[in-house]
């Protein structure tokens, strides 16, 4: 993974005094509330129900052994114990306090990891896929180009104070997309074109939140030494141009929607007309510089997968993690492992201290000491040799990393919600753990299949509720807490956005309706259909009968 | 007196900075240093041309356009943009229109909501001097220009990212 030399070490630790002389004038007064807010929203640093909420950056999701250690001290010094992972790739902390942030930040510069525009209106955290540099699917990896766009937007001293938050994500699979690029503000899809050169399709103003968009193709390809160029014309439109008096109309989807995306790719044309040939033009020099910090790690040369048969055909359950939970490497004899933190009385995302050293642990005696975190809230080992999976899997088994539901039904993305959030109408776990509970027969969940439920607390949608297959939104209603359908939502290669089945449910009645739903499907599949697949031919109706049925 | 912070020195501020006017034609600009609304220099521009020195400059509003006046903008000694919220970034865009596409090399001062902790993004835009908003220290302030000792970006102050100069 990249690692920093000295001219990182020098900004990000600017950064940290910076962020120590702000909170300072904040306790003396020098500081307003209001003028200290975005200083400290731009530092990950949140003002939450309970505490305050620190958003720790993973960059494009890389974690390494010693970060994970460190983690795992700086919630055991600073707060409760555990963290929680995110949907877009970071790691908060729910209990520290503001006086303590500027020394968390420290101890995070000394790994190589800040809080930088976690938060705030200005470019978050630039998430790709978490089987990136490893899958047999991807056409490159396409971390260096992330690396590339978190330095570019480090401090970009034009776009700090942008109309809204901004989120770009990078997937280089043609056929898959793990990053949900069609849902961000900017998502890169990385290409060839006729001649074999590499580039970029560059997709703009998806989104979730009050108003789920997909991102429209504003450029068919973008030659790859255009990419900061090219990002600066379409920021520098969006800045100039996005809504400032409407935070609810201010992301970029508005903008794009409101010019169409062909006039606003005429604007961002002709802004780039003037940018492209500036020394903001990459350097194929500058672009190998960061691809040498990605090169596969020392692979063994593993041929002989006889054990491993051997394991899987003698060990039902072992089989059944290996089916959910194991994906293909492109080297042979090396396998990608899903560690789940699903546990069943957890809530989704969440690890604890203790968890944190452990998974330090099994990346250095599994997968070259590095992990990657993903959005739907899992770890990654993305280098384990085959003949070690079995063993991995005994090991991981008591720690609750082995929860074999992996894309399906159990998988469920789930926002902190009204336990925590102070945005939130409802709370999202308790519904996350009434269906857990409700189906935990595995041979129900596989027989299910793949199938993404996603559950969000409010209409912000950090639950990515719009594009579960089935997914749950809490509503307010006059006080009390209830929660609404959706269905047919996707934030794959063929991304869209569900549609609410009808009235909302109180809290109690979801995992009767999620049970309703399936058993719809259950009724209806084709043979190999996946829930996404029969929706999309069968329609809404035939589920929204049976939920509703003699509720008139 | 509020206070002005040019080219990284402490001055007192003398300068007026006009107020936008529903009538901008029958505005009247006062004597001395001033710096007048976008839309009372295109109102007037013909009566205004005289004044035109070292004591008198236009300034832009965050939801003005540089476009509007191109390189016409050169020949101002001194242009303001101003921040009528510190969180309205427009105004870093503007800056480095101004300077990069535009070619202004006079003056560039941000007014209205300039506080120290936008001063370093500010710089990095283009901007040369800096109207603080009265209730705060310039001497605090200077601190906030020399905040990052390294930037990555390719931006008016440094127009070679840091790939292009890294050892």
């Amino acid at each position: 993974m990249y690692k920093y030399d000295s001219y990182d070490h020098q900004i990000i630790k600017d950064r940290v005094n910076q962020f120590k002389d702000q909170t300072r004038r904040y306790f003396a007064g020098e500081l307003s509330e209001e003028e200290f807010l975005p200083l400290r929203l731009q530092n990950g640093l949140y003002v939450q129900r309970l505490a305050p909420m620190l958003r720790i950056a993973i960059p494009y999701g890389m974690l390494n052994a010693a970060q994970l250690r460190r983690l795992a001290r700086i919630s055991r010094d600073y707060d409760k114990g555990y963290a929680h992972f995110t949907t877009r790739q970071n790691l908060q902390l729910n209990w520290p306090s503001i006086k303590d942030a500027p020394q968390i930040l420290a101890e995070l510069a000394e790994v190589e990891m800040h809080a930088v525009q976690t938060s705030g209106n200005c470019i978050r955290n630039v998430t790709s896929d978490q089987f990136a540099g490893v899958t047999p699917e991807e056409m490159v990896d396409p971390r260096p180009y992330c690396e590339i766009v978190r330095q570019w937007s480090t401090f970009h001293p034009e776009f700090a104070f942008l109309p809204r938050k901004f989120k770009i994500a990078v997937n280089a699979c043609p056929d898959s997309d793990r990053a949900a690029i069609h849902v961000h503000d900017i998502g890169l899809q990385i290409v060839k074109n006729a001649d074999g050169d590499l580039g970029f399709k560059v997709l703009v103003g998806g989104g979730l939140g009050r108003t789920p968009m997909i991102g429209a193709v504003i450029r068919e390809f973008l030659p790859e030494q255009d990419l900061l160029t090219y990002l600066e014309a379409i920021l520098r439109v969006y800045n100039r141009y996005g809504r400032r008096d409407n935070k609810y109309k201010a992301r970029i989807k508005i903008l794009v929607k409101a010019l169409s995306a062909e006039g606003f790719a005429e604007k961002v044309e002709a802004e780039w007309e003037h940018l492209k040939d500036t020394p903001n033009r990459l350097t194929q020099k500058e672009i190998d510089r960061v691809k040498q910090h990605f090169v596969p790690p020392d692979y063994e040369d593993i041929t002989d997968s006889s054990m491993l048969q051997n394991q899987l055909a003698e060990n039902t359950y072992f089989s059944n993690w290996y089916s959910r939970n194991v994906a293909p490497h492109k080297r042979q004899g090396y396998s990608i492992v899903t560690l789940t933190l699903k546990k069943l009385g957890v809530p989704p995302g969440d690890a604890s201290a203790r968890q944190l050293d452990q998974l330090a642990d099994l990346t250095e005696e599994f997968s070259f000491g590095e992990a990657r975190v993903t959005h739907e809230q899992n770890i990654v080992l993305a280098d384990v040799p085959q003949d070690k999976l079995f063993e991995l899997w005994q090991r991981i088994k008591p720690m609750g990393f082995a929860t074999p539901v992996l894309g399906t039904l159990n998988d469920i993305i789930c926002c902190p919600g009204g336990d925590y959030c102070s945005l939130a109408n409802a709370k999202s776990i308790p519904v996350a753990e009434a269906i857990q509970a409700k189906f935990d027969d595995l041979d129900y969940v596989y027989d299910i299949g793949e199938l993404d439920l996603n559950i969000s607390g409010c209409m912000n949608a950090c639950g990515h509720h719009h594009v579960g297959n089935i997914g749950v939104l809490g509503v307010d209603k006059k006080g009390e807490e209830w929660y609404q359908v959706s269905l047919g939502g996707d934030s794959g290669q063929k991304a869209s956005i569900g549609k609410i089945l009808g009235p909302s449910f109180a809290r109690n009645e979801m995992p009767e309706v999620i049970e309703k739903l399936l058993t719809v499907y259950v009724e209806q599949r084709h043979e190999d259909e996946l829930f996404l697949d029969t929706y999309r031919r069968i329609g809404l109706k035939p589920f929204k009968e049976r939920v509703y049925a003699g509720t008139h | 007196m509020p206070e002005l912070i040019n080219n990284g020195d402490i001055q007192t501020d003398h300068w007026v900075y006009l107020e936008k006017s529903d009538e901008p034609e029958k505005q009247t600009v006062p004597d001395g240093k001033v710096l007048i609304p976008l839309s009372t220099w295109l109102a007037q521009s013909d009566r205004l041309t005289g004044r035109i020195g070292a004591d008198f400059g236009i300034w832009f509003d965050s939801d003005e356009e540089p476009e509007t006046l191109g390189e016409a903008v050169r020949q101002f000694a001194v242009v303001g943009v101003n921040f009528p919220k510190f969180a309205d970034g427009r105004g870093y865009s503007i800056a480095r229109l101004l300077r990069e596409r535009y070619g202004f090399t006079g003056d560039l001062r941000a007014i209205g909501d300039v506080l120290l902790d936008q001063l370093f993004y500010m710089k990095r835009c283009g901007f040369s001097s800096f109207a603080l908003r009265p209730d705060r220290s310039a001497e605090t302030a200077l601190t906030g220009l020399a905040t990052f000792q390294e930037v990555y970006q390719s931006a008016t102050d440094q127009p070679a990212p840091l790939f292009r100069r890294r050892a």
